[in-house]
């Protein structure tokens, strides 16, 4: 399929570029579309889900600033961007620093009960959203941290953990043990080894095990509706009301700035995997 | 002479031979185990902070959430008394209890209405046997007016020091008690806890004169004990004891009583159907499996466990319709995902990588945005409609329903999982050589029967595990069905939430839950039989 042969019958070449331009455009649109469509339809100056007659042609008239505007200038928004910006980055800082911790430590050649720790480490991502969110619900509400701030960094730092856990132990595959070996034998301590040697080379890792535990905390919903109060309100939880009572069109501004932030996100994790395929002398894919 | 037979020093040579010895004496082996030891520790040591920090805010909530599935103190927290009293009951004699259980009964609701706990304890109740809160509700009104003198008159009739604190002084310090007034040490025991709800710490309960509902429960517990027991205390050597007993002796079986059972037939009818007192006395121990059985739309009744008539089945169709539903979301993701992913793996590396892009936006742009556009996109007045109205597929009367329903969960939830079928499908198809192909077709094989003979089996392990990813993700989906899915889209998750946040039986919401994990659990386990554990790639 990669490239036609000369010798290709008609019937061939039709179903050729049948699968690859008609089949498979038609799912990449789907998968695209959707993302696509709000980022327009978000300049609407009209509070109106569908494309105005003056948007299809092109008018300046007919787009506007004015759900941005409203993002920005509302309390309820501003709260909910406030603490998303409050909550993630301390649950992306205690998940990662404890699961990088981890992930060196399962990297060891010999780890006892290895399998059965990497299973309770890596639950919090296989267990439904509404089952963690229900028993958590259950459990904080008994030890007085259901609706607090830390309730939910401690929640949310914890379904961000294996993500971390995943991305640091797959850098730590291809880390060369006497690197270490060499650095105790020109007389490093451990820590000196594992800031100086060490930490350089597995960072790329940790960054992006980080960034997917921000993302965990910052899309999050289920369980920070659960388990804040008004006071933890977060930009999902906004939208997610936003969305089931009076849907308006300043969803569709703050998710083109989620948009936006997600490309942000990926192009990141993009070259941090190139650099990390760099430094371990594996040849980019 | 050569190296090995020359005796080098002592230390690094074993002295019987058998046994190397390291440079500091030890022997090797146990030198060598001490560094794998402390290998093994040091591992552990970096483990443990994370180990303990999920076990804590992750693994012991899922815990609580298990055990509250089966928890049911409630019964046996707010009618002690009651429960205690009905343990010589039996339920399945179709007869009201006799007049102890409803004396036991006033008592522990004047103290469950006291501390506001009895409608709690009705609406745990009523999730078993509906209509029984209402008589709970109606009980911690009247419960006050309740008259509960006749026992003590007749008692202080008989015997004025029964008029005394010292009387009751006397009556606590007896060998007897509790084990002999088991509903008067119950009765005496929530006076106290009332006494001090009522009055706060400045009164001394040994300074008074319990309430009526405790010489109600002593004349209750006097008739029960048989005469010669009480003979032994008239004539004990405990002079106190024996005064207060001995003009009561002959007299006991004549004690009147409130005729609680009459009063309580008169707050409410529901005190005198013996359904309720089963309910009651079903639902006393302190694990049930009541939460489960209503989780399976079963229920326990007289004649043991019987499935609940057809109307009111929701749970067993629910976790039908989940599982329906996540089938076909993962066929869809299959039928959608093998095209995109076979053009990924057979596309050049520069050409690849847009294309995943496209694929990789999505799986990185956030739920909320994604369940928003497709809101946007379905409704009724949304993008599509209006397309289609526009092109003339349909007209303006003819605009499809395609949001809150079944469509829209499907839909959506297709979307959004896609990516979670196309990665782990690439990453298979990636590693199948082109020679396969090339071989089956220079053997003659057709385009079609070199693809299903050859190429599809290949790909096989990666429809695997992308379905179960896809699947495991699918069925404790929330968020999509809530929004998009309207009544008939909805999943079992969302009847979860619901009793979590909306009707409160946090039980019921449990047991659920639980089913939902062991589902989970069963599927997760066959992906690592199939997949590993350890092989979960991201992006």
């Amino acid at each position: 399929m990669s490239a036609l042969p000369a010798y290709a019958s008609t019937g061939q070449r039709i179903w050729h570029y049948t699968f690859r331009y008609v089949i498979c455009g038609f799912i990449l649109f789907f998968l695209i579309a959707p993302i696509l469509t709000i980022i327009p339809l978000s300049f609407n100056a009209e509070d109106f889900f569908t494309f105005t007659p003056e948007m299809l042609a092109l008018d300046p008239e007919g787009y506007s600033l004015k759900h941005y505007q409203d993002f920005f200038t509302s309390g309820d928004w501003q709260k909910a961007l406030k603490n998303s910006f409050l909550i993630a980055p301390a649950a992306t800082l205690l998940s990662t620093a404890l699961g990088t911790l981890a992930a060196i430590g399962l990297s060891q050649s010999h780890v006892p009960f290895r399998r059965a720790i990497m299973a309770i480490l890596i639950s919090p991502m296989i267990v439904p959203l509404i089952i963690s969110a229900a028993g958590m619900y259950f459990f904080y509400s008994r030890i007085g941290l259901q609706g607090t701030y830390w309730g939910v960094v401690l929640a949310h730092a914890a379904l961000g953990t294996p993500f971390v856990i995943i991305t640091v132990t797959a850098t730590m595959v291809g880390f060369d043990r006497s690197l270490t070996r060499a650095a105790a034998s020109m007389g490093a301590d451990p820590v000196t080894t594992f800031f100086k040697v060490q930490m350089p080379l597995i960072i790329p890792g940790v960054v992006s095990g980080a960034l997917f535990a921000f993302i965990t905390s910052f899309d999050e919903v289920v369980v920070v509706l659960f388990l804040g109060s008004a006071g933890q309100k977060t930009l999902p939880w906004q939208m997610f009301t936003g969305l089931r009572e009076q849907i308006s069109p300043t969803i569709l501004a703050v998710a083109t700035i989620m948009v936006a932030i997600s490309i942000v996100l990926l192009t990141v994790l993009e070259l941090l995997r190139r650099r990390s395929e760099r430094l371990r002398g594996l040849t980019p894919s | 002479m050569s190296a090995s037979t020359t005796p080098v020093s002592p230390n690094t040579v074993s002295r019987s031979d058998s046994t190397p010895l390291t440079q500091d004496g030890q022997p090797l082996k146990r030198s060598l185990a001490k560094a794998l030891r402390r290998e093994k520790l040091r591992a552990l040591m970096l483990i443990s902070p994370l180990l303990i920090f999920i076990i804590v805010s992750f693994v012991l909530p899922i815990g609580d959430m298990l055990f509250r599935s089966v928890e049911n103190n409630i019964v046996r927290d707010t009618l002690p008394g009651t429960v205690r009293a009905l343990s010589d009951w039996d339920p399945t004699v179709d007869e009201l209890p006799d007049e102890s259980v409803y004396a036991a009964l006033a008592d522990d609701l004047m103290l469950a209405q006291e501390v506001k706990i009895h409608t709690r304890l009705g609406s745990r109740l009523n999730y078993d046997q509906p209509g029984i809160s209402s008589v709970f509700r109606k009980s911690g009104r009247a419960i006050k007016r309740l008259d509960n003198e006749a026992a003590m008159a007749a008692l202080v009739a008989l015997e004025p020091a029964w008029n005394t604190p010292q009387a009751w002084a006397t009556l606590r310090d007896m060998k007897a008690w509790p084990a002999q007034f088991p509903a008067t040490a119950q009765s005496y025991r929530n006076w106290m806890a009332w006494l001090k709800s009522e009055e706060g710490d400045d009164v001394d309960p040994t300074q008074l004169v319990p309430h009526g509902f405790t010489y109600a429960a002593l004349v209750h517990d006097l008739q029960k004990m048989p005469a010669a027991k009480i003979e032994s205390f008239v004539t004990s050597t405990n002079t106190d004891a024996a005064a207060l007993f001995t003009n009561l002796a002959g007299n006991i079986a004549d004690l009147p009583n409130d005729d609680f059972k009459a009063q309580f037939a008169k707050i409410d009818k529901g005190w005198v159907q013996a359904d309720n007192w089963q309910a009651i006395k079903r639902l006393s121990p302190s694990i049930t499996d009541s939460y489960f059985l209503a989780s399976i739309d079963t229920e326990r009744t007289a004649e043991g466990i019987t499935q609940k008539p057809e109307n009111e089945r929701i749970y067993l169709r629910l976790f039908v319709r989940t599982i329906f539903l996540s089938m076909v979301i993962t066929c869809s993701c299959i039928l959608l995902g093998y095209p995109v992913a076979y053009l990924l793996a057979n596309l050049s590396v520069r050409a690849s990588n847009m294309v995943l892009i496209l694929v990789l936006l999505p799986f990185w742009t956030s739920l909320l945005v994604r369940t928003s556009a497709w809101k946007v996109l379905l409704q009724q007045q949304g993008v599509i409609n209006d397309l289609l109205v526009w092109a003339r597929v349909i007209d303006e009367a003819g605009r499809l329903v395609m949001i809150n329903n079944m469509t829209g969960t499907i839909i959506a939830m297709t979307h959004i999982l896609l990516p979670f079928m196309i990665l782990p499908l690439y990453s298979v198809m990636k590693t199948i050589a082109p020679s396969y192909m090339r071989a089956a077709k220079s053997m003659g094989a057709s385009d079609s029967l070199a693809f299903w003979r050859v190429y599809f089996p290949n790909t096989v392990p990666g429809i695997g595990a992308g379905s179960i990813l896809v699947f495991i993700l699918s069925i404790g989906y929330y968020i999509t069905p809530e929004l998009v899915g309207g009544t008939s889209g909805v999943f079992i998750s969302n009847r979860i939430a619901y009793h979590i946040s909306s009707s409160l039986n946090w039980g019921l919401a449990a047991a659920l839950g639980s089913i939902l994990l062991l589902l989970v659990l069963a599927l997760y386990w066959t992906y690592d039989r199939i997949v590993g554990i350890d092989n979960v790639k991201l992006g």
